[in-house]
């Protein structure tokens, strides 16, 4: 019994450790986000709530926390308010596989990447409940888009990361930033540079961000999915967007740019300088980095037609992993030197 | 023959994203640049003299006041804004009794003061007022030139600033 609770409060202190930094982060995604579009735009973006608005993003929180929430009439209120629990999760349940330096992971699997991905598909459920549920056509439509879209750029993420378990030979996330480890020639965005592409555009189709946003569309569906929305509803629709906007920044780093391993390794003099940077750190600076591009992206591109993206998912995306793959298996089977050589 | 090249240089510039890194690059120099938000409550952008914002009746420097109830400017008024009741003074001068302007049928065009032959009522260059209560859209006499006492010095050097165009 004492056992049993003592695994029991363990758990819960590994959730909160991992949970609320994690938390804590989305919160400041979406500061950075009115940050550096207000910055792009040439305005300063929020600077009134604390130090240059550093408190903005819990003043929101709080206003939504407190907003009345509204079931439309004739909606299916059990689904309603299931769907935003239903996207947020997924999102955070991926954060158990992550490791976030050497040996600091939640539960090391040997099938992480397997999880990953099955996590991160569980999420267009949200989005298809919550449309559904919501008893208009609004959100109807943006369920719809959101469900084509998702399986079909999933075919293309699903591929490139083909392309990453080849190069690693291993489905454990650990082994597979292990793999890369000898410095920055040796990470996979050079080998893997076109199923690195297709990654990251696909993760942004994923996430359903701009300039894949066709989910919520604001100029043709209103808000797509959430329109029906308020307060601690839409809070957590919108908390589920950045955290796996998070999330795929964490893989992107993790697949292709060596997750915790230092950039300057393998460089005698400069390796030395840097040693004392904890592996979590390269791991945030990575991270940070995808998700600054996030932004930018967002905040440069206009928003793909319906046509367009499905061009671009089932007749670029998917043969360019494709014909990587092959090229990859050539360069695997003939050893190929400074990425391959046993 | 030709052909074929330009569809390999399109293919090739579309494969490399050439032109989204173009955007890229437009953006991103916008990110480094001055931002131009004025701060409002703290800040505000610099004001014309030419500025036509609430209305104000002025004073000779001797403290008289100007207006000689010729009701030009009430003839003028394309809102019938203004509504002037004239008498003459104890001194007999023709002096008026009432002086109203409503705000709410007032649109700010000037034309009052450019009506005005003794440069009497005039547009402030004040743009944030406000009514709390019902009845404070009628701007009296006594609050106009109220505004012209309090503002006399601005009033003045703005229309010294803008004398050569007129």
């Amino acid at each position: 019994m004492f056992d049993q609770l003592q695994t029991l409060i363990w758990i819960i202190i590994k959730i909160t450790v991992i949970v609320l930094p994690l938390l804590i982060l989305v919160a400041y995604v979406t500061y950075a986000e009115r940050k550096v579009i207000g910055y792009i735009q040439v305005r300063v973006g929020p600077n009134r709530v604390g130090l240059k608005g550093l408190l903005q993003p819990f003043a929101d929180l709080i206003k939504l926390v407190f907003k009345e929430i509204v079931v439309p009439s004739r909606s299916n209120p059990y689904l309603f308010i299931i769907a935003p629990i239903l996207s947020l999760v997924p999102a955070l349940i991926a954060w158990a596989v992550v490791p976030f330096s050497d040996g600091l992971v939640l539960s090391n699997i040997n099938a992480g990447v397997l999880f990953l991905f099955a996590v991160s598909s569980l999420s267009v459920y949200g989005v298809l409940v919550a449309g559904w549920a919501s008893n208009s056509k609004y959100a109807m439509f943006g369920a719809l888009r959101s469900a084509a879209q998702t399986v079909s750029y999933e075919i293309a993420m699903g591929f490139s990361l083909v392309g990453v378990l080849m190069a690693a030979g291993s489905m454990n996330l650990s082994q597979i930033v292990a793999a890369q480890s000898g410095g920055i020639w040796q990470w996979y965005f050079l080998p893997l540079l076109p199923l690195f592409v297709v990654f990251w555009i696909s993760g942004i189709a994923e996430t359903n961000r701009a300039p894949f946003d066709l989910v919520e569309g604001e100029s043709e569906i209103v808000a797509g999915f959430h329109v029906e929305y308020s307060g601690v509803g839409f809070a957590l629709f919108f908390l589920a967007e950045y955290a796996s906007m998070v999330l795929i920044s964490v893989l992107l780093s993790l697949f292709f740019l060596g997750g915790w391993l230092s950039p300057f390794e393998g460089i005698p003099g400069i390796e030395k300088l840097f040693a004392w940077i904890p592996g979590f750190a390269w791991l945030f600076i990575k991270t940070a980095f995808f998700l600054f591009v996030y932004i930018w992206i967002r905040a440069t591109f206009p928003r793909y037609r319906y046509d367009q993206l499905m061009r671009l998912g089932w007749k670029v995306l998917i043969p360019v992993t494709l014909v990587w793959i092959a090229v990859l298996g050539i360069l695997i089977k003939c050893h190929c030197p400074p990425w391959f050589a046993i | 023959m030709k052909k074929i090249t330009e569809y390999f240089r399109y293919y090739l510039k579309t494969f490399f994203l050439w032109e989204l890194f173009q955007g890229l690059k437009v953006t991103l120099r916008y990110f480094f640049k001055r931002k131009i938000t004025v701060q409002f409550p703290e800040e505000m952008t610099p004001i014309s003299p030419r500025f036509r914002g609430l209305l104000a009746l002025r004073r000779y420097p001797n403290g008289e006041e100007r207006c000689i109830a010729c009701k030009l400017c009430e003839a003028v008024c394309p809102a019938l804004a203004i509504t002037i009741e004239a008498e003459p003074r104890e001194d007999g001068s023709r002096r008026t009794t009432r002086y109203d302007i409503d705000m709410f049928k007032c649109i700010n065009c000037g034309f009052c003061e450019e009506s005005c032959p003794v440069d009497s009522i005039v547009v402030a260059p004040i743009q944030h007022y406000h009514m709390e209560n019902r009845g404070e859209n009628i701007m009296t006499k006594e609050k106009l030139l109220a505004i012209g006492d309090l503002m006399e010095e601005r009033l003045y050097a703005d229309r010294e600033a803008d004398a050569p165009y007129r």
